[in-house]
């Protein structure tokens, strides 16, 4: 029932990505991403997940108002470019290479829901004694990898610069 | 009525209405994402973004001039180096006072669990990790919004939004 109810939000997430490419109107075209975040969203929630859902519905919406307010605001409203044959002709055999590497891969896949890391075993029994956080998902990405969100928060800083820096108010030579 | 709305800029009556009751109460959810990150789902990062998109609904209702009296440009990126820093300070402590980089360093007993003041360390670098996201991401949002990329002859230039 499970699978099922993911293969299917799946297809419908193929779906708007088919859209959100094909779509000649900008507005539609982000509206149909937008759909695809929520329905990934909903995935999360029905594998219990609901740290990563959460986080997946507010990142979806602010990147959508982000979207909706910078990129409809400005002058291009349609797309009217259309697409060279060889660089087509080229991402067909490049999704078919990948296609077929990435189907050897998942035929050696373990099962759905059997996990393979040995790290986690430990994290899930001792993860309340060792840091006293109940949350388990928490108590991984704030203590055992605390340096990885360490990484992360730096990636956000670097962004942030960048775009102060490249979206400044004021010209340079203007000072 | 139809000067002072210009003046005002922002959305109409009905919007910043809804938005003047909600805003209150969303930043409220946030604090407790946030806050109660060691017990239920949610954290630091999840928390932070809402309370940005607390800031982002005031600044696409009430228009530009409110959000700037509120969290200007300065304090924004003073926030947003304060949680960057404070999430390092929290990392450097456990390496002064036990030897190990990102070290818990509060003691936790089994009498604090499910409390909100269980977890040790964790409750800070939520708080500072949600102080970065939230400035953050505003920011981004902000410088965003109030430049335009124009084609000037034939050179990209970037000017201020009307």
């Amino acid at each position: 029932m499970t699978e099922a109810m993911i293969l299917f939000l799946l297809v419908l997430m193929i779906l708007g990505s088919i859209i959100a490419l094909e779509s000649k109107d900008l507005l539609s075209s982000v509206i149909a991403v937008g759909a695809v975040g929520f329905m990934l969203s909903v995935i999360f929630l029905i594998l219990c997940a609901p740290d990563i859902a959460i986080v997946q519905v507010v990142i979806e919406i602010l990147t959508l108002i982000i979207l909706i307010r910078v990129t409809i605001s400005r002058d291009i409203h349609i797309v009217t470019d259309t697409r060279d044959f060889l660089p087509f002709a080229l991402n067909i055999v490049l999704l078919f290479v990948f296609f077929m590497i990435a189907a050897e891969a998942i035929r050696n896949m373990p099962a759905f829901g059997t996990g393979v890391s040995k790290v986690a075993f430990p994290y899930l029994s001792r993860g309340l004694s060792d840091t006293g956080s109940a949350n388990i998902v928490t108590s991984v990405i704030l203590d055992y990898r605390a340096y990885d969100t360490l990484g992360e928060a730096t990636v956000l800083f670097t962004a942030l610069i960048g775009a102060i820096t490249i979206l400044r108010r004021e010209a340079k030579n203007e000072r | 009525m139809n000067d002072e709305k210009k003046i005002s800029g922002g959305m109409s009556e009905v919007v910043k209405t809804v938005c003047n009751i909600l805003e209150g109460f969303i930043f409220v959810f946030g604090c407790y994402i946030v806050l109660y990150g060691q017990l239920s789902p949610g954290g630091g990062f999840a928390g932070g973004v809402i309370l940005a998109a607390v800031f982002i609904l005031i600044m696409l209702a009430f228009g530009k001039e409110r959000i700037l009296k509120i969290m200007p440009r300065k304090r924004g990126a003073f926030i947003e180096a304060l949680g960057a820093l404070a999430f390092l300070a929290v990392a450097w402590a456990g390496l002064y006072v036990s030897g190990i980089f990102f070290k818990n360093f509060i003691p936790t007993t089994a009498a604090s669990h499910f409390n909100l003041m269980s977890g040790g360390t964790i409750l800070i670098c939520n708080i500072a990790i949600a102080l970065k996201v939230m400035a953050g991401l505003f920011l981004v949002f902000f410088v965003l919004s109030i430049t335009r990329v124009v084609l000037e002859g034939d050179k990209l230039k970037m000017v201020k939004k009307q």
